[in-house]
């Protein structure tokens, strides 16, 4: 018989297994995850809201859909924790900000209805910067999330809750939204798991917006096989969202139950490698390249020469849609009102409570962006900007010509202590040079653990890219990839990971 | 306020030529909005007709109205437009209360279409080509009233309230070129552009493009320059100016204004500018302390529109007759003045007329009931013709009855008036009403014998070659039948009975 | 290398609806001109003759048919007002145009 603890253990599968097959019940699943949160979440911290009726109620509809003999999902009665950015009918959500605090949604995302359908258990919402913009969680308006495997050390960002939820074993599953990295830079340093789907390959309608070009919802787990399982749920076309892609889900379940890299040409960029890498985080890359050839996979170099200057057009199209998106928010019709004292107008009232409301890092995006999108600027930064991004997609282009997939270090370094880049934005902005080239061509990229850093013994992330619509690749080769290392370890990386 | 010295208008044409921009925005009468799924009928209660998408709650996002795309394409070749064969939506920002998002959604520098042009006909018959710059898709915005200042006024406010049901409502916008070399007519080239972009509008049945409604509102830019000098003068924007004869109040007034201003030595100062009906003046608004800078970028939540060529063309071939031409086709088969067919189209009457002339009656008798009985009725009432409750087949068999002989005027008024109160259709009112003429022989030759008997000297200078004088015979006849004898006939049996047939 | 003024950014400040106070003016005036100084690079990086890439699938004429979907009640469409009255947002004064 299987112990509350073994339950927080097992993997998304693996209990969907165990429900399925009748050996425990999805409320015992939830309630043991719940007795998890409610152990270790507070040195953790990677839930702002969590839905203890909510989640127990769902599971009690699973268990009594399965006793009438009702056929359910892959993921019924799995507990999931989704990032606070996905809107939740009555249930608070946030974004991490002080503006959208209390506001109670009347709608549903569309990622939050297919959870729902397919029976997953939402257990809460998690952690972020404020509307998703960071790469430490820190710049959430509701404090800090830690790291577990160091909680004096930042869980990536902007999904920093998210992740650190699968890492501390508090939810098995978790969703996240990458518009830079922002899934696959806090797996990567949290020793779990993290895809970002091809850009309109999963539903944005009630994500709330950061950069609507870029932002793109995704699998958080510990494995790839739950990934992949936790991908197709959420994936497919929605007419709700216009940049939606109407045309099948790409196969990634049965990639990832079937890994193997034997005869794939694999690119190695060039340009993903210099002074603002960590050795350690070389080393471990190194390791994944060597272990793909002995896979049987050909490994290819390769020059992307127009990456040099992603990360400069990222951090002028991203704060230039955020301060377009965010506009809304300005004390009318929902969320924080300050100031009102009867006697300001409504223009004063927008600008003091958008000023009390927002943090730090989302005043300066704003200003940026209002800067880059204004009429004698935007040229030379917003318009030269996109010209980057057709640069940059034409770099991918030549690179998929060649290979199959392209892997990299998915961080140039492993998580950084809590506080140590907080008023140093531009080195902050470091934390996503090899993921934001992949949110710019709007192709597809995983993030999988390929070991601890020799120097301070943390998780460092493996990044496999692939073309568009490939998505199914990602799951190939990191599901071969996942096992060759834990066949190396002989246990899930996370095992090393201190206990909480 | 101060009070606008102002140049009498001729004095001001004698030193300036003015040159007008006018910016056109109409509201489609699609069933939804733009970019969602809410209904745009008018009435229903505050803030019953919103979604996520048109509040701009957090998340939401936009799904182009195809109809409203159908309706733009129709609109911009009515105008002679190019259609574009790729183009964008793009975010106008700037911070509104009544705009949820705080940007519009709208078109910048890739209009749906471009390049056009509108003729319009002025009084005096001469035709006026009028150049489109472009129309282009958006959004409408909220509706505020303002609470605690006067008659629902900004000023002096103490809050506002608002409600988005009519906020992203499909608007076209309809912007001209540089309108020059109207000379002193500007003011009524203003008006007859508005008038004729609102028939073209209406024919095209996207809209009901109702002025008093807010479903076409124009904003009129107007600048001076000296006469014989080409570089443009520095404009104002009159905002919202919401009847024809508005639009031509607020150019007049405007040309008045920037010559007095220009003609003391001043600069005319680029501002928007509010029209005032009560008085027929512009005011200054908000001065702005800073150019304004949209921000304009490409909408990054909706896609590009692409119109298929084959799809542009067959719209184009099932556009209906440009308004003009067919009012000159009409005015020519109906043997009428321009100025006749001007009341027509004044008076609202030019479609219940067509309508009534296809469903069988004389375009004389059409426009005669229509223009007359039915125009008086409705402008007692307050209401649009159309509104009447009696339909152009009505009118038609009404004017039939008459052509027959079996009603004559005044009966055929009480059958509509009949009509009109709901009594059924024309035949039935007369019917009910026993309202059939009297022209069966034995009880009208009674009635002709009685007149003559009771009004012998009449009669006397009937038979002594006074034909003129028989009118008076057939009045006795009329009265004595209450109106329902047929007055032709009655003529006829008296000249014939008293011998001067 | 570009720097911005204190003034820009209290300029760019008011655009943008934030009410900053003077620490913070400051503060962001050097931090954003470093951002800018960074991303500066954006244009000798991009060249004439390449076209912008505004969105990053080439999807043309996503629409929807003109069906009236059911909207919020009002009820739900006035949850999150910070104020309410006869159905309608309550906001405060409305500056500006009449
Ligand atoms: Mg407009
Ligand atoms: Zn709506």
């Amino acid at each position: 018989m299987t112990g509350t603890a073994d339950l927080t253990r097992r993997t998304a599968a693996e209990l969907a297994g165990l429900i399925a097959d009748g050996s425990v019940s999805a409320v015992e699943v939830t309630e043991a995850h719940l007795a998890r949160i409610e152990a270790v979440d507070e040195k953790v911290r990677a839930f702002l809201h969590v839905d203890r009726e909510g989640a127990l109620a769902q599971a009690r509809r699973v268990d009594e859909a399965r006793a009438r003999g009702e056929k359910t999902g892959p993921l019924a009665g799995v507990p999931l924790a989704l990032k606070d950015i996905f809107t939740t009918e009555g249930i608070p959500t946030t974004c991490g900000s002080k503006i959208l605090e209390g506001w109670i949604p009347p709608y549903d995302a569309t990622v939050t209805r297919r959870l729902k359908e397919a029976g997953v258990v939402i257990l809460g919402k998690t952690n972020m910067d404020e509307f998703a913009m960071g790469s430490s969680t820190e710049n959430s308006a509701f404090g800090p999330t830690a790291n577990p495997w160091d909680l004096t050390r930042v869980p990536g960002g902007s999904g920093g809750g998210s992740s650190a939820s699968l890492a501390s074993f508090q939810a098995p599953l978790a969703i996240g939204t990458d518009t830079g990295g922002s899934i696959r830079q806090p797996a990567a340093v949290t020793g779990t798991v993290g895809v970002k789907p091809t850009y309109g390959g999963v539903s944005r309608y009630g994500m709330i917006a950061f950069s609507s070009s870029l932002d793109q919802g995704g699998p958080c787990a510990r494995t790839v096989l739950d990934a992949a399982l936790l991908h197709e749920v959420i994936a497919g076309h929605d007419p709700l969202d216009s940049t939606s892609i109407d045309a099948p889900v790409p196969p990634v379940v049965e990639a990832a139950r079937n890994g193997s890299v034997e005869g794939l040409r694999v690119g190695v960029i060039k340009e993903f490698r210099g002074e603002h890498y960590q050795a350690g985080v070389m080393n471990r890359f190194d390791d994944s390249v060597a272990l793909l050839r002995e896979l049987g996979a050909e490994v290819v170099e390769l020059s992307c020469p127009s990456f040099d200057a992603a990360l400069a057009a990222y951090y002028l199209i991203a704060p230039s849609e955020c301060s377009s998106n965010l506009a809304r928010f300005d004390a009318m019709r929902y969320g924080l009102r300050t100031g009102d004292d009867g006697s300001r107008s409504a223009e004063e009232v927008t600008s003091l409570t958008r000023g009390a409301g927002f943090g730090a890092e989302v005043k300066r995006r704003v200003m940026l962006g209002t800067y880059a999108l204004s009429s004698g600027y935007y040229d030379a930064y917003y318009g030269s900007a996109q010209k980057v991004r057709t640069l940059i997609a034409r770099d991918f282009e030549r690179a998929f010509a060649d290979v199959d997939v392209i892997v990299s270090p998915t961080t140039p370094t492993t998580a950084f202590p809590l506080g140590e880049r907080v008023d140093d934005p531009v080195a902050m902005y470091y934390a996503d040079l090899c993921t934001i080239p992949v949110n710019l061509a709007g192709i597809a990229a995983m993030s999988l653990p390929c070991g601890l850093a020799d120097e301070d013994g943390l998780p460092v992330g493996l990044q496999i890219v692939a073309p568009a619509m490939a998505d199914d690749r990602l799951y190939r080769v990191g599901a071969a990839v996942e096992a060759a290392f834990q066949a190396r370890w002989g246990h899930p990386l996370l095992e090393e990971a201190p206990a909480l | 306020m101060t009070v606008t010295d102002l140049v009498p208008f001729d004095d001001a044409l004698a030193s300036y030529d003015p040159v007008m921009g006018l910016e056109v925005h109409v509201e489609l009468g699609t069933k939804t909005k733009m970019f969602c799924g809410c209904s745009t009928a008018l009435g229903a209660p505050p803030n019953s007709q919103t979604c996520p998408t048109c509040l701009g709650l957090p998340g939401a996002l936009p799904v182009v109205n195809a109809a409203a795309v159908e309706s733009a394409v129709r609109i911009g070749l009515a105008l002679n437009c190019q259609i574009a064969e790729w183009c964008r939506f793009a975010r106008k920002n700037y911070f509104y209360p009544d705009m949820p998002k705080n940007f519009q959604t709208s078109q910048y520098d890739e209009p749906l279409a471009f390049d056009g042009y509108l003729d319009v006909q002025l009084e005096d018959g001469e035709v006026f080509r009028i150049g489109i710059e472009r129309a282009h898709m958006e959004e409408d915005t909220g509706k505020s009233t303002h609470v605690g200042g006067a008659a629902g006024r900004i000023h002096g406010a103490s809050h506002s309230l608002l409600d988005y049901n009519r906020a992203g409502i499909p608007l076209i916008e309809i912007v001209t070129k540089p309108i020059t070399g109207a000379g002193a007519r500007a003011p009524e080239v203003a008006r007859a552009y508005v008038a004729e972009l609102r028939e073209v509008i209406r024919g095209l049945g996207v809209s009901e493009a109702r002025m008093e409604r807010g479903q076409l509102r124009c904003d009129v830019n107007l600048s001076l320059r000296p006469q014989g000098t080409e570089a443009f003068g520095t404009r104002s924007e009159t905002k919202n100016v919401n009847s024809l004869r508005s639009v031509e109040r607020a150019v007049r007034y405007e040309i008045q204004r920037h010559a007095a201003v220009l003609g003391s030595g001043g600069t005319v100062v680029q501002e928007t500018r509010h029209f005032h009906e009560d008085n027929g003046t512009t005011t200054s608004g908000r001065t702005k302390e800073e150019a304004e800078d949209y921000r304009y970028f490409p909408e990054p939540d909706l896609v590009p529109v692409a119109p298929e060529r084959e799809w542009v063309e067959q719209l184009r071939a099932s556009l209906p007759e440009q308004p003009l031409a067919r009012r000159n086709r009409l005015r020519e088969e109906w043997g009428i003045s321009g100025h006749e067919m001007q009341s027509v189209l004044n008076a609202g009457a030019l479609d219940p007329i067509v309508a009534t002339i296809e469903a069988g009656a004389d375009p004389a008798a059409a426009r005669k009931w229509w223009m007359g009985e039915l125009a008086r009725r409705a402008n007692e009432q307050g209401i649009e013709l159309t509104e009447l409750p009696i339909t152009p087949a009505q009118v038609a068999r009404v004017a039939a009855l008459v052509a027959e002989g079996a009603l004559n005027d005044k009966l055929a008024r009480q059958t509509i008036e009949g009509v009109l109160a709901g009594e059924g259709e024309p035949d039935e009112v007369v019917e009910k009403r026993g309202l059939r003429i009297v022209s069966d022989e034995g009880a009208l030759g009674k009635a002709v014998d009685e007149a003559i008997a009771a009004n012998p000297e009449i009669a006397d200078k009937v038979r002594g070659g006074k034909v003129a004088a028989a009118g008076a015979l057939v009045g006795a006849v009329m009265k004595a039948t209450r109106g329902q004898a047929d007055a032709a006939r009655a003529r006829e049996l008296i000249l014939e009975r008293l011998g001067a047939g | 290398m570009p720097g911005i003024t204190r003034e820009e950014v209290s300029h760019l400040a008011r655009l943008a609806r934030l009410d900053l106070t003077d620490e913070e003016l400051d503060h962001f005036a050097g931090q954003l001109g470093d951002i800018i100084g960074a991303v500066a690079r954006v244009s000798d990086a991009a060249t004439e003759d390449v076209p912008p890439t505004s969105h990053p699938l080439p999807l043309t004429n996503v629409m929807r048919p003109d069906e009236v979907r059911p909207s919020l009640t009002p009820e739900q469409a006035l949850s999150g007002a910070p104020a309410q009255e006869q159905q309608r947002f309550k906001v405060p004064r409305i500056l500006g145009e009449e």
